[in-house]
């Protein structure tokens, strides 16, 4: 059997290896959240806000997810709507807020402990469609920066590491540096059996990983 | 890891359950090892002495002399194999295949019969090949010691399957692209040597050029790939892979455990491992023929040169599902091009000379192009067109009179040394160049094909394919650049 860990743990997991996630907060109350928020310097408005905990893998489904909050008010009351959607399974749940980050080119990445192979290490295309488009590439952990920039290379759809919309080119070196990281996590961590940061959005160019969840053997 | 010379290259080979009917496996392998011209000593066996093939037939293993053979090729049933391999051993066999089933693959009794077989080969220090497999070619040793047919002529490629009948549709393609193979070997159950155990020997093997693996299960993907990895960088390594194996990408609660289909995962190991992966046995084959016969190009730039139209285009669209890039022609070789042909040519990539060609157009253009520093590969296509015409020529009412025979032997001279120039060029200038024509399969007998075989190079039978063929051979070149190795 397997536990998720709740999105917090998952973040603070991947940025010990760092695999860069969007700066965020936690909170179990209203009152937590906002003086965390207040105290960081690095969470700005609009905030997204989301109600989290390891028994919570899916939030967007459970309509656990406010985007674009604007200001402290609005964020007080994000966080008792949010606490008050809580069920009893949910188990033991907190607030997370993170700066909202702005950018319209979204990857997956992730790794896999696969029953043939053992860990790998995986990048695509993301979003909300990364299982129906299924652009993706995997390698075998440990990867070296060599093999993270082929897997780029290995995906069809080159041109999200162009010039896009107004936004400058992708910084392939940087997404390389995220596959890495994540390779030495999955490499160094026992009991892991999965991991998903989807979507790894870029922002200027640059990997930035907006949700992250870890899945681990239940006695690892 | 055992000592695979004496399964490769025997001094001598004991066969048993030698029968005198030629539709029993024992006879075939001895017809098939005889008929290719092993030139080792060759021991049939059997429980009924007598004479098979023009050979006395042993009534047992004891009466082969001590030393005398370091091999057995066993088409005796399960039962009595055993004690089989222990009089070989005794004789001095360090090698078995063995091509009788009953083992695993027939229930739990094979199965049980099989472990048996490994502990013993095991304890005698016997490299064990199948069971349950077809056999085991050395074109080096003139060996064919198969339960089937082909033979393949002498080459370069050496093949490990985990199905006998794809060494089967190998040797055959060998057989007909005229570019040949070292040694084959069909890995039957692989209870003792695998395809990695194969890949190991054909590695350090001088005969060998390139291997050519077929795969259908991969059971340790992870000890596969850890053995694969240091081979790869040493000699090409071409995979084709059938099926999807059994064991499925257990249900996680990621999306990645969700993307993770066996397919992208062994997909994701050949390009980590730099093994060559080929969507099917003829792209595989062709792959490898060209890895065998070809300089690996330095880059992914590409010039096509056809003698008219529409091929040219064709290949260039051939290019867009590939690593290869139809390069825009430089300046000075466009200018060095135009001074050869007549200015309808096309003065740009394809080169399409638009027929204004003279007697020594096509090797002069050739080796501008493949000499030209920012050219990585060439595509040359339309030969043969001379001879088909010539060959009309010969078969209608009117040869060899009414000036014909001259000029069929124009045509055919011409094409012969368009292939020759190809392989000439292609040796001095290191830059590979493919040859396609669908001549290769429709008329094998027309020159333009027939010389390119006889040259030992592969003759593709459509652009689409030689540019597939050349795209493996540069994603191999980049794989290796991209880690310091020499391109």
């Amino acid at each position: 059997m397997s536990i998720t860990l709740s999105e917090a743990e998952s973040r603070r997991l991947m940025a010990e290896y760092g695999v860069p996630v969007s700066p965020f907060v936690t909170g179990a109350s209203s009152d937590d959240v906002l003086a965390a928020v207040e105290a960081d310097e690095g969470v700005t408005y609009p905030v997204v806000a989301k109600l989290c905990g390891r028994a919570i893998a899916h939030k967007t489904e459970r309509g656990l997810v406010r985007l674009g909050v604007a200001d402290a008010d609005a964020l007080r009351a994000a966080c008792d709507e949010l606490l008050g959607k809580a069920v009893p399974e949910d188990g033991s749940v907190e607030v997370l807020v993170s700066s909202m980050v702005d950018g319209n080119r979204e990857l997956i990445a992730g790794l896999n402990d696969d029953p043939q192979f053992g860990m790998t290490v995986m990048v695509g295309v993301g979003g909300i469609l990364a299982e129906a488009i299924r652009d993706v590439s995997f390698r075998l952990v440990p990867i070296g920066e060599v093999d993270a920039a082929e897997m780029l290379d290995d995906l069809s759809t080159q041109r999200l590491f162009d010039e896009f919309r107004g936004e400058p080119e992708a910084d392939r070196s940087a997404i390389v540096d995220a596959l890495v990281a994540l390779s030495r996590l999955g490499a160094a961590e026992t009991g892991l059996r999965s991991a998903d940061l989807n979507p790894l959005i870029l922002v200027d160019g640059k990997p930035v990983a907006v949700d992250a969840l870890v899945e681990i053997d239940s006695d690892a | 890891m055992p000592d695979l010379s004496s399964l490769f290259d025997p001094k001598g080979i004991i066969i048993t359950g030698v029968s005198n009917h030629p539709g029993k496996f024992g006879f075939v392998t001895l017809h098939n090892l005889l008929s290719s011209g092993y030139e080792g000593r060759v021991f049939p066996v059997s429980r009924e002495p007598g004479a098979v093939l023009g050979l006395d037939v042993l009534g047992s293993i004891d009466d082969v002399p001590d030393g005398a053979a370091d091999m057995v090729f066993i088409c005796t049933p399960p039962a009595i194999n055993e004690e089989l391999l222990r009089q070989a051993a005794a004789k001095g066999v360090t090698a078995a295949f063995c091509a009788a089933g009953g083992y695993r693959e027939a229930g739990p009794e094979g199965a049980e019969a099989e472990a048996r077989l490994i502990d013993l080969c095991r304890e005698l220090g016997i490299a064990l090949a199948g069971p349950n497999g077809q056999g085991v070619v050395s074109t080096p040793a003139k060996m064919c010691a198969q339960i089937v047919a082909p033979y393949a002529p002498k080459g370069k490629i050496a093949i490990a399957s985990q199905s006998g009948n794809f060494v089967s549709s190998f040797l055959n393609l060998a057989n007909h692209t005229g570019v040949g193979v070292s040694r084959a070997v069909a890995a039957g159950n692989a209870s003792v040597l695998g395809i990695a155990d194969y890949l190991e020997y054909f590695t350090d093997d001088p005969e060998t050029a390139v291997s050519l693996v077929y795969i259908e299960s991969v059971e340790d993907g992870r000890e596969m790939f850890d053995r694969m990895l240091p081979l790869s960088g040493q000699k090409p390594i071409v995979v084709v892979k059938g099926g999807a194996s059994a064991a499925g990408a257990r249900a996680a609660a990621s999306h990645t455990g969700a993307l993770a289909s066996d397919d992208a995962v062994f997909d994701g190991m050949c390009r980590q491992a730099g093994l060559i992966r080929a969507k099917d046995v003829e792209e595989a084959f062709e792959a490898a023929a060209t890895f065998a016969s070809q300089p690996l190009p330095s880059g992914d730039r590409v010039v096509v040169v056809t003698t008219v139209g529409g091929w040219g285009v064709a290949a260039v669209d051939a290019m867009a599902d590939t690593r290869l890039d139809p390069m825009p022609l430089p300046d000075d070789l466009l200018a060095a091009i135009d001074a050869k042909l007549p200015p309808r040519w096309s003065k740009n990539n394809p080169i399409d000379m638009a027929g204004g060609e003279t007697r020594d157009t096509v090797p002069e253009i050739l080796q501008l192009v493949a000499e030209h520093p920012d050219v990585d590969g060439v595509v040359l296509l339309g030969t043969g067109i001379q001879s088909n015409t010539a060959a009309m020529m010969r078969r209608g009412p009117f040869f060899p009179e009414h000036g014909l025979e001259r000029i069929v032997g124009f045509h055919e001279r011409q094409d012969t040394r368009y292939a020759e120039a190809a392989t000439e060029i292609s040796a001095a200038t290191g830059t590979p160049i493919m040859v396609a024509t669908e001549l290769a399969t429709t008329d094998p007998s027309n020159p333009a094909p027939a010389s390119r075989r006889a040259a030992g190079q592969l003759c593709h039978a459509s652009a689409g394919r030689a540019v597939r063929s050349l795209h493996h051979l540069a994603g191999y070149a980049a794989w290796r650049s991209a880690r310091g190795l020499e391109v």
